[in-house]
């Protein structure tokens, strides 16, 4: 058996069953720490296919960034960010009908569509290819998307400062 | 490696599916965002196979993949700011509460 796969298995095994229990656990605290785990397993994908910068920026952003401003939200809420309160069974049955008939339409879409996917050739992305081509301004570069990137981060920051300020 | 690009596919529709799932049945500003961002990092798992497996020569995908990454960071980072001033005006983050907005 090959050892890619055998990885494989265990990080979508880790990433589906930290998944479930991060929209099902009753605890916030809880459904964060999963979250984080779904995070680390999307990250290991990334650096299954080789795109390790990518990796690095998902566990930078994502498992560095995002779950600490969730842990930090929990502990700032305190009480009230315990689920008291059930769902009720209507909405339950409700939610895992639209879900199972997406996920099973997706998956039937995904094996009967042919990808034309050339071989894997395993080769990952140099780093000064990578600059150079988030940095070009021609043909099939990204400066424009970039600029607009960091605006975006700019007025997200100007923006969140603004709402949560106290009057 | 010898994963066929199907298997990764089928891991990301599950786990945005699950994100669906919990998107309909949490009742909580929180757990709602939780949801959010499963389905946020099952849409980036895509655009990164979807460029390693077609078009390995290229880049878009991974950059694409980069930007998502961005912008779910600061849709958070404004999400978390909305939800810190739902909880002070309305010391919960039920979504029960919140019922001005409803309809």
């Amino acid at each position: 058996m090959d050892i890619n796969l055998i990885i494989f298995a265990s990080l979508a095994f880790v990433m589906i069953v930290a998944a479930l229990f991060a929209v099902t656990s009753s605890r916030i605290m809880r459904a964060t720490t999963e979250l984080l785990f779904v995070l680390f397993g999307t990250a290991g994908l990334y650096f299954m296919l080789h795109y390790t910068f990518l990796g690095a920026a998902q566990i930078t952003v994502y498992a560095g960034g995002i779950v600490v401003m969730f842990i930090f939200v929990v502990l700032l809420i305190g009480k009230g960010s315990v689920d008291v309160t059930q769902t009720s069974l209507r909405r339950y049955l409700a939610g895992t009908a639209v879900a199972l008939t997406g996920m099973v339409a997706a998956i039937y879409l995904i094996n009967t569509t042919d990808f034309q996917a050339v071989n894997f050739t395993g080769d990952g992305v140099e780093m000064k290819e990578l600059g150079m081509t988030l940095m070009g301004t021609g043909k099939y570069d990204f400066i424009l998307p970039f600029e607009v990137m960091s605006v975006l981060l700019l007025a997200c920051t100007v923006g969140a400062i603004m709402i949560a300020r106290k009057k | 490696m010898n994963i066929p690009a199907e298997y990764l596919l089928i891991l990301s529709a599950v786990l945005f599916f699950i994100g669906v799932f919990g998107f309909f049945t949490r009742r909580n500003l929180v757990s709602l965002l939780i949801s959010t961002e499963m389905m946020l990092n099952a849409v980036d798992i895509n655009f990164a196979v979807f460029n390693a497996y077609c078009h390995p020569g290229h880049l878009e995908g991974y950059i694409f993949s980069l930007f998502g990454i961005g912008v779910a960071a600061a849709e958070t980072a404004v999400a978390i700011a909305i939800i810190i001033n739902v909880y002070r005006n309305f010391h919960s983050i039920h979504i029960k509460r919140l019922k001005n907005l409803k309809y």
